[in-house]
Parts: structure tokens; C-alpha cells; sequence
């Protein structure tokens, strides 16, 4: 597809645009599952989350030239969970910075593709992660990067609801308030479990909205799943220039979305479904309308 | 109310402001910027100890204040490298070299980007503030991280040359310095060279490989060994990584004995550095590792700590005579 390199204006997208982006998050939950087929183990759910905010982001939302990862005046996208590269990697594949073929290798040996993303080996990852915590971090330097040399790009970094229980997350945060970091947009997939179980049950990372308020930050919240409602609310997080402060959205999602066994059961966290019980999933994906 | 101190009184920013302490880090990088190189200073809420106050009040908007969150500070170091700008970030060697490990590690040397990490008052130069503030370990872990090239200069010029030459050397790097009250060993401007060791003289009883605020002290030794009829040299090994392996087989060549100094544990330092290129080629030199014998410090002013751990150059002189007649 064409990207469009200033990015959309703050209007609500068009019924043309949201049936795109479905078409997209559709694509990255079906990829998801035929790559971990190759490396038959892997985060499905946690990919399955934040679809949708994939396909917002690159597919609508984000400054991107087609070909050019390294682009200097793009907008930059971190995740702190980085588990979930299996679901963007085809993306970068989609707007020609990496090859498709690589996907067919993903995870075998001398891959650049892994679990985690890897800005040394895979053109269009803006930053390395996988020890999780350090994003919001990376994405401050890099927000305060542009500010110093005057560049006109936004800086996206997608956090885990269980990596807020990471110290750096707030040291980061507090920095970023305090120095009105504006073209600073975090985004918290909120789909409420972790490895060992239900976040607020491992140890509970609520009130968001006001932990983040007070930190400094404007907070928003959506529904993560609602393309309409997500789409329209980044598009203007990233047209408010008159915001003097970095932006919080709280995307409340649901781990697995889309695969109905798979929705709310942590187990799924990792894992590998056999081609049978891929094929379930792979029909009740192409069969809704999320 | 106002109230005039007397002589011996003193407050930090006042005493910083006449004696800046560690002026040569922020003087060369004032020179670089004043260059046009697109230098970023950062510190975490201890700009007054490494004199980054004055980067800061000469390139305000080239410096960032952390505060007290130094993996924010290196992580976010490691993002604004990506966006064309050399950052150096400063603070207490125990935490950079220890607290940060895993930020240097995962976004600063595997990412191979261009930062440069100042840890300074390092090894026991914090004397009685005891063991949280001294750095006894972060040659070791430095070292044991790839890509990250470890500098340990011997005093400020050599700091200073060594920071203005890292615009020119591509992978990240780790300074262990001290706490800008090292004695001279150099002139302003001397010359320096990553990965180049400096040969002050070779020994043909024993020669010396030391490192950081230990060279001055092991000159002065060799002076005195010298005085008592032993041929001693002296190597300084500012770059602990990637180390002169020719430099250290050079020294084993033309003595049979060699002793490494540092004001580090003797457990993966100079000194291992230093064993692990004799150990390679089966060299037979003896090598005697001295530092801090893998225990904590005592607390005690650094002058006394110094003499105390035989790092002073009576120490060290005494720890050669040993070597010698070993």
C-alpha cells in the first residue's frame, strides 16, 4: 500500500480506511500464526492484543516512507514488549523494509528475525528490546533527539500492562513529564495478564489513568480492538501541537483476541497450536469482524 | 539571614566553583562542541561531581539533567545516539559500571551505537562513603561485555586527549575515571590512541603494567626500585579493552616477571586481562596481580585507603620488591 508520509489529519477515519486497517490487523494475526508454525513455539496472544495497534500505527497513523526505514524524519515505534515482533515483522515485510522471504525463515538459523526485534539485524525496528522495561527509556533519547535538532517526528512506544511493574518505566516516565517530551506518545496494551498470571493478580499495577497523570502525562483511554476508536484518538494525540506534555493511551485489550480459546487463558502467553488446532484459529480469524 | 563562613568552612557548589575537580571531562567536550562535533552531555543529578555544570552552563541546550535515574539515563542515551547526536553520560562508576550493566549492555553495546559512558570516582577514590560508592568491579564487567571498548586513563590530559579522540573511534565506550584530583602524569594535548599502550621504559628484572590513578604511583615506584639497582619498566594500559596484547608481550619478553596494578579487584581487570594474553601463548612469565584482593574496602580517607592497599608508591614499590625476589 502507499504510505502516506505526513500522516493523517485529526478526523475520524472513513468506513474505507477502518475496513483497511481490519484487513490489516487480520493479516498480522494470520501471519503471527503461520511464522510460529515455522519456529513452533511462540507469543500468539500477545500479539493478538495489539493487532489493531499495529495496524493503526503503520498502516494510518505513523509518518513512514515505503521502502525507507531509515528515513530520518519518520515516526518511531519501540515496544518494551518485544515478544510480540513476530506480529510486526510482517508488517515491515508489507511496507518493503524487510523481504518477505525472510518471514519463510523466521527463527531458523541466521535469521534476523527472532522472538525479540533486533535493530541490528532487521531494517524498520527502530530499537532493539527484550529485556523488558527499557523502551520508554530508548524512546525518551530519541524524542529528545528530535527536539534537539529541531527534526518534526513523533516517537511511539507500545508498553506491556505487566511491564509497568518495571522500575525504569517510571523513571522514564517522570523524565519525560517533567521535560514536556509532547512528541512523547506511549501506548499501554492493557490486555491484563503476564506470564504467571492476571497482572493485577502478580502484583496489580492500577489506578493507569492517575499513576500516569501524575507522572505528568495527558492520559487517554480506548478500546484497543475498536480500530475506529483507536485510529481517531492517535490521529489526534499526534495532531495536538498544542500539547505541552507526552501522551498516554491506555488501550484496553483483550490477550488473544480473536482466537476464542485462546482469549483470557495466560497459558497462551506462549505456545505452539498444532496445524489442526491452527486451522480453528486461522477460521474463526478470517470468520469476524473485530 | 546572612552569615560569613570562616576559612575552613566550606559548601559543595562553592568549593566545586573554585576547584571544579574533574574540569578536563567537561573542558574537552566544550572543545568538541565549540568544534562542531554533536556532542550531548548527560549526568544524573551529580553534575557538581564530574563538572558537567560547566558543559551545561556553556552548551545549555546540548545537556541533559537526569536526576537520580541512571538506567533511564543510559537507555535514553542509547535512543538519542540513533537520532545522529554523541552522547556522553556521567556518573559514580558504581553505579554506571554496576546498577546499568544490563542497560550498557542490551542498548549500548549490542546496539553498537556511538555512546559514551563516563564512570567516575571510581575503584576506592570515594573512601569512607564506603563500599555503595566504590567501583571495584566495573573494569570486570565492562570488560565481559562485547563490543564496549573500557579507557582507565592515568590522569586528565590523558582523560581529555582520550575523550576528544573518541569522536573518531566508531564503537561505544566505557571511561573509568577517577575523581579529577589524580596527579599529573601528562602534558595537556598529549596524544592518545585507542587500544595503545604507552611505554614509559622497559625493565629487564620487571616491568609494570598499571592503569588509571595507579600509573603515577608505579612510576614513582619504578623510580625508586631503580635507585636500589633494579631495571623496571612501566606500561600504562589506558585501554583495557581492547587491550595491547603486543605491548604486554613485548614486557614479557624483556623481563621474567611482570606485576599489573589497578585500583580495581584483582579478579577480571587489568591484571586478568593481562593473564589471559600470557596464559594464551603459554608465556612462563611470572605475573603477579596487584589490587584490591577480591574483598571490600575498609572505610578511611582515599590517601590512606591508597597506602593502606599498597596502591600508593611505597605500596607498590614494596608489592615489586616482592615480585622481584619471588
Amino acid at each position: 500500500m502507499a504510505l502516506d508520509e505526513q500522516g493523517p489529519a485529526a478526523q475520524p477515519p472513513t468506513a474505507q480506511q477502518i475496513a483497511l486497517l481490519r484487513e490489516k490487523a487480520r493479516y498480522i494475526r494470520l501471519e503471527t500464526i503461520r511464522l510460529i508454525e515455522i519456529a513452533k513455539v511462540g507469543h500468539y496472544s500477545s500479539v493478538f492484543s495489539c493487532a489493531e495497534i499495529f495496524a493503526a500505527l503503520y498502516y494510518d497513523v505513523m509518518r513512514l516512507r515505503e521502502g525507507e526505514p531509515d528515513w530520518p524524519d519518520r515516526d518511531r515505534f519501540l515496544m518494551g514488549k518485544g515478544h510480540a515482533a513476530v506480529g510486526l515483522f510482517p508488517v515491515l515485510a508489507d511496507h518493503g523494509f524487510i523481504s518477505r522471504e525472510l518471514l519463510d525463515g523466521y527463527t531458523r538459523l541466521g535469521s534476523p528475525l527472532g522472538d525479540h526485534p533486533d535493530m541490528t539485524k532487521v531494517p524498520g525496528i527502530d530499537f532493539s528490546s527484550g529485556s523488558i522495561g527499557h523502551a520508554l527509556s530508548n524512546g525518551v533519547g530519541m524524542a529528545l533527539g528530535g527536539r534537539m535538532n529541531q527534526r518534526p517526528y513523533h516517537v511511539f512506544v507500545m508498553l506491556g500492562d505487566g511491564e509497568m511493574q518495571e522500575g525504569q518505566v517510571w523513571e522514564a516516565a517522570l523524565f519525560a513529564g517533567h521535560n514536556k517530551l509532547s512528541r512523547l506518545i506511549a501506548i499501554i496494551d492493557r490486555n491484563g495478564y503476564q506470564l504467571d498470571g492476571k497482572v493485577d493478580d502478580v502484583v496489580g499495577v492500577e489506578s493507569l489513568r492517575d499513576k500516569w497523570t501524575a507522572f505528568g502525562w495527558e492520559v487517554h483511554e480506548v478500546d484497543g480492538h475498536d480500530l475506529n476508536a483507536l485510529t481517531y484518538t492517535l490521529r489526534k494525540l499526534k495532531a495536538d501541537s498544542a500539547r505541552q506534555r507526552p501522551a498516554c493511551l491506555i488501550a484496553r485489550t483483550v490477550k488473544g483476541r480473536g482466537v476464542s480459546f485462546m482469549e483470557t487463558e495466560p497459558g497462551w502467553h506462549l505456545g505452539y497450536l498444532a496445524p489442526a488446532d491452527a486451522q480453528i484459529a486461522i477460521d474463526e480469524i478470517k470468520s469476524q469482524e473485530i | 539571614m546572612t552569615h560569613t563562613l570562616s576559612a575552613e568552612s566550606w559548601q559543595y557548589r562553592a568549593l566545586n566553583a573554585m576547584n571544579p575537580g574533574l574540569s578536563y571531562l567537561s573542558n574537552a567536550l566544550i572543545d568538541l562542541a565549540h568544534e562542531g562535533h554533536p556532542v550531548v552531555a548527560g549526568s544524573a543529578d551529580l553534575q557538581y561531581s564530574n563538572g558537567l555544570n560547566r558543559f551545561a552552563a556553556a552548551y545549555p541546550d546540548r545537556y541533559v539533567q537526569f536526576g537520580i535515574s541512571e538506567q533511564n539515563m543510559v537507555s535514553a542515551a542509547a535512543g538519542l545516539a540513533t537520532t545522529g547526536v554523541m552522547p556522553f553520560v556521567a556518573t559514580f562508576a558504581s553505579f554506571l559500571g554496576l546498577l546499568c550493566c544490563e542497560q550498557i549492555r542490551m542498548d549500548v553495546a549490542y546496539t553498537k551505537l556511538p555512546v559514551r559512558l563516563i564512570g567516575h570516582h571510581t575503584g576506592i577514590s570515594l573512601g569512607f562513603y564506603g563500599t555503595s560508592h566504590h567501583a571495584t568491579e566495573d573494569i570486570s564487567t565492562m570488560r565481559a561485555i562485547a563490543g564496549l571498548t573500557v579507557v582507565s586513563p592515568a590522569d586528565g590530559a590523558q582523560l581529555a586527549s582520550a575523550i576528544k579522540a573518541s569522536v573518531h573511534w566508531p564503537e561505544p565506550i566505557y571511561f573509568r575515571i577517577g575523581r579529577g584530583r589524580d596527579p599529573e602524569v601528562y602534558p595537556d594535548g598529549v596524544p592518545f590512541e585507542f587500544g595503545r599502550a604507552i611505554e614509559h621504559s622497559v625493565g629487564s628484572d620487571l616491568n609494570i603494567i598499571a592503569c588509571g590513578i595507579t600509573v603515577s604511583a608505579a612510576l614513582q615506584a619504578a623510580q625508586a626500585l631503580q635507585g636500589q639497582g633494579y631495571s623496571v619498566g612501566v606500561i600504562d594500559m589506558p585501554t583495557v579493552k581492547p587491550l595491547d596484547r603486543d605491548a604486554v608481550l613485548k614486557a614479557a619478553g624483556a623481563s621474567s616477571r611482570l606485576l599489573t596494578v589497578e585500583e580495581h579487584n584483582v579478579l577480571g581487570g587489568l591484571g586478568s586481562a593481562v593473564a589471559e594474553v600470557l596464559a594464551d601463548i603459554g608465556s612462563g612469565t611470572r605475573l603477579r596481580r596487584h589490587g584490591i584482593y577480591d574483598e571490600y574496602s575498609l572505610i578511611a580517607p582515599p590517601t590512606t585507603l591508597y597506602a593502606h592497599y599498597k596502591l600508593d608508591a611505597e605500596g607498590i614499590a614494596a608489592v615489586a620488591l616482592e615480585q622481584l625476589r619471588s
